[in-house]
């Protein structure tokens, strides 16, 4: 224990020094061409000039302020996600691994927005010469030479979008992963696996250039970009470990283990749809009237994919589920979301009720075929939902589907999957070698919140259960 | 004097004390417990997979009542807990060699 805070100390000072180094350096550069930092002022007029006149506020003064108002105001809402992840992990596993997953959700924000800082952000929006990665703006370093306020605003909205991914990979890890590990996961996906994925796709949207955005790759808020890069990363993760004891019998079928609390999990999937709002609508990093219709996308579609695994539970299982029918709305919310732009309200209806079919399916086929555990199903929702959500934006793509348009959907689903897979593997096995991947069966059977944290969610408020199912 | 023990179902337990109250039954104890008899609990699904309830949620009553008082307690508890359904409980009956009131010493009925 000694020895990983002693790393983590390490870790701070590093970047802490490499960002001072960063940022003297492009002091040095900055201060040198002063007729071009005038120039630059005369033609951004919406900084108010210090002296007693103001110049009259145009049109495109206001437009601009809008634009940070709105893009800021979903980057917000779009961190509330984060308690709703939260909320459904815990909601869908037992009591005793309560407080972990607590923690897990709020370190992954804590060190992933450090790691984006300085290193991701730079690799996924940074100048990218080969169309592979970027390669400045580390650190903020491009704020220092352009002194642009934008891009906080920009990094605002970004940020939350990698915490998005980072977080995704929880639930599926959930009630056996070492806390340590899961730390140093969550910052190499926000500093590396996501960011360069992310260049590929959206590099452009800043100082970037990726090899996908330029084939026309269709993913406005990140279907593929956020979502399946997580769930792919989550069954990299959920396979890496193994199931939780007592998931499969001796013959191999799989038990059920319920989850300790479905009202706090309900909580967690209104506040997703909640901060899905900022999510979608958000991605326009614009206040223009596309919003509208982006919101009423992303709201059909999750309402049709609530409505599609009630009605699949149902049959299946001759009961309409909780969980699956909560999971059927985020499903509904992951597909919507790489066409919420780009489809009519109709096909938003159509591929969110398939979105929810397609989940229940999935949990079912990956726990039974498959024998992976995934407690909370994040691998179905994000991963199969995302590139099904990826494939329907080129599909139902409201000015004509052609056969290149969803050609180019398909390689960006199969890269995401190859890229995210093959990484997050990579990485759980190396973390397994060092560090260790999975606590002890003394310890998955006793609760990680004794084991890891040293306390319970509820002391006073029942028996602390140490059966393993 | 006997000792009735008496495994109902949770939601029939006011009933039961009430209607016992009325034929002057003065105390009982009452526990929570979990267990199964020929039905064998039951199955439920979550997400897709099954879980059995193997041990249903029961109310066990116990009482010691004199032996005049036997029989009618017995046909109480059957009436007042009874829905017809499986699931309804069981009645056991034991002899109690001797009953000690804690406080004052007395034994016997009168202790009861």
């Amino acid at each position: 224990m000694k020895r990983l805070v002693s790393v983590l100390i390490l870790m701070f000072w590093l970047i802490a020094t490499a960002g001072a180094v960063f940022a003297e350096e492009a002091k040095v550069e900055a201060p040198t061409p002063t007729p071009m930092a005038t120039a630059t002022e005369q033609a951004a007029p919406a900084q108010p000039a210090p002296t007693a006149e103001k110049p009259p506020i145009k049109a495109d003064d206001v437009q601009k302020n809008a634009n940070f108002v709105w893009t800021l105001v979903a980057a917000f809402l779009v961190f509330f996600m984060q308690a709703g992840f939260a909320m459904v992990e815990t909601g869908f596993t037992r009591a005793k691994n309560a407080v972990n997953i607590m923690m897990k959700n709020l370190m992954d924000f804590a060190m992933g927005s450090l790691a984006y800082w300085a290193i991701g952000f730079g690799i996924m929006f940074g100048v990218s010469a080969t169309g592979w990665f970027g390669t400045d703006g580390f650190f903020f370093s491009d704020f220092v030479k352009e002194k642009d306020p934008w891009l906080f605003a920009f990094w605002m909205f970004q940020v939350v979008f990698a915490a998005t991914a980072a977080t995704i990979v929880s639930g599926a890890m959930a009630e056996r992963t070492k806390f340590a590990s899961y730390l140093i996961y969550s910052a190499v996906v926000s500093a590396l696996i996501y960011p360069v994925f992310g260049s590929w796709a959206w590099g452009g949207l800043f100082h970037g250039k990726g090899w996908l955005e330029k084939l026309g790759f269709v993913d406005f808020a990140g279907s593929t970009v956020v979502h399946s890069i997580g769930g792919w990363i989550a069954l990299a993760g959920a396979i890496a470990l193994g199931p939780r004891i007592g998931k499969f019998g001796k013959d191999g079928k799989p038990k059920a283990i319920p989850g300790h609390n479905i009202p706090l999990a309900a909580l967690g999937v209104f506040i997703l749809w909640f901060g899905w709002f900022g999510f979608n609508p958000g991605s326009t990093t614009a206040a223009i009237p596309d919003i509208a219709k982006i919101a009423v996308n992303t709201n059909l579609a999750a309402a049709a994919g609530t409505i599609g695994a009630l009605m699949i539970s149902w049959i299946m299982f001759k009961k309409p589920d909780a969980s699956m029918t909560l999971n059927g709305s985020l499903a509904g919310l992951v597909a919507i979301t790489a066409g919420c732009n780009n489809v009519m309200p109709t096909s938003a209806v159509i591929l969110g009720f398939i979105a929810g079919i397609l989940v229940v399916l999935s949990v079912v086929f990956i726990e039974k075929v498959f024998k992976v555990d995934d407690p909370v199903g994040a691998v179905s929702v994000h991963g199969v939902c995302g590139a099904w959500g990826t494939l329907a934006a080129g599909l139902f793509n409201a000015e004509g589907a052609s056969m290149q348009i969803i050609g180019v959907q398909v390689l960006g689903i199969v890269a995401a999957f190859l890229w995210a897979f093959t990484t997050g593997y990579i990485l759980f096995k190396m973390l397994k070698v060092t560090v260790g991947l999975r606590v002890t069966p003394e310890e998955e059977l006793e609760g990680l919140d004794i084991g890891e944290h040293g306390n319970i969610a509820y002391p006073d408020f029942q028996v602390h259960q140490s059966k393993g199912v | 004097m006997k000792k009735i023990e008496a495994i109902i179902k949770p939601f029939k337990l006011d009933e039961v004390k009430d209607a016992l109250n009325k034929i002057g039954v003065q105390g009982m104890t009452v526990t929570e417990v979990k267990g199964f008899g020929r039905q064998k609990g039951h199955v439920e699904l979550y997400r897709g997979a099954e879980y059995d309830i193997t041990f249903v949620p029961k109310i066990k009553i116990e009482i010691v009542v004199a032996e005049t008082l036997v029989e009618k307690t017995i046909e109480t508890i059957e009436a007042a807990a009874k829905t017809g359904k499986v699931g309804d409980g069981k009645i056991f009956i034991y002899s109690v060699n001797e009953v000690v009131r804690i406080r004052t010493g007395e034994k016997g009925n009168s202790a009861i």
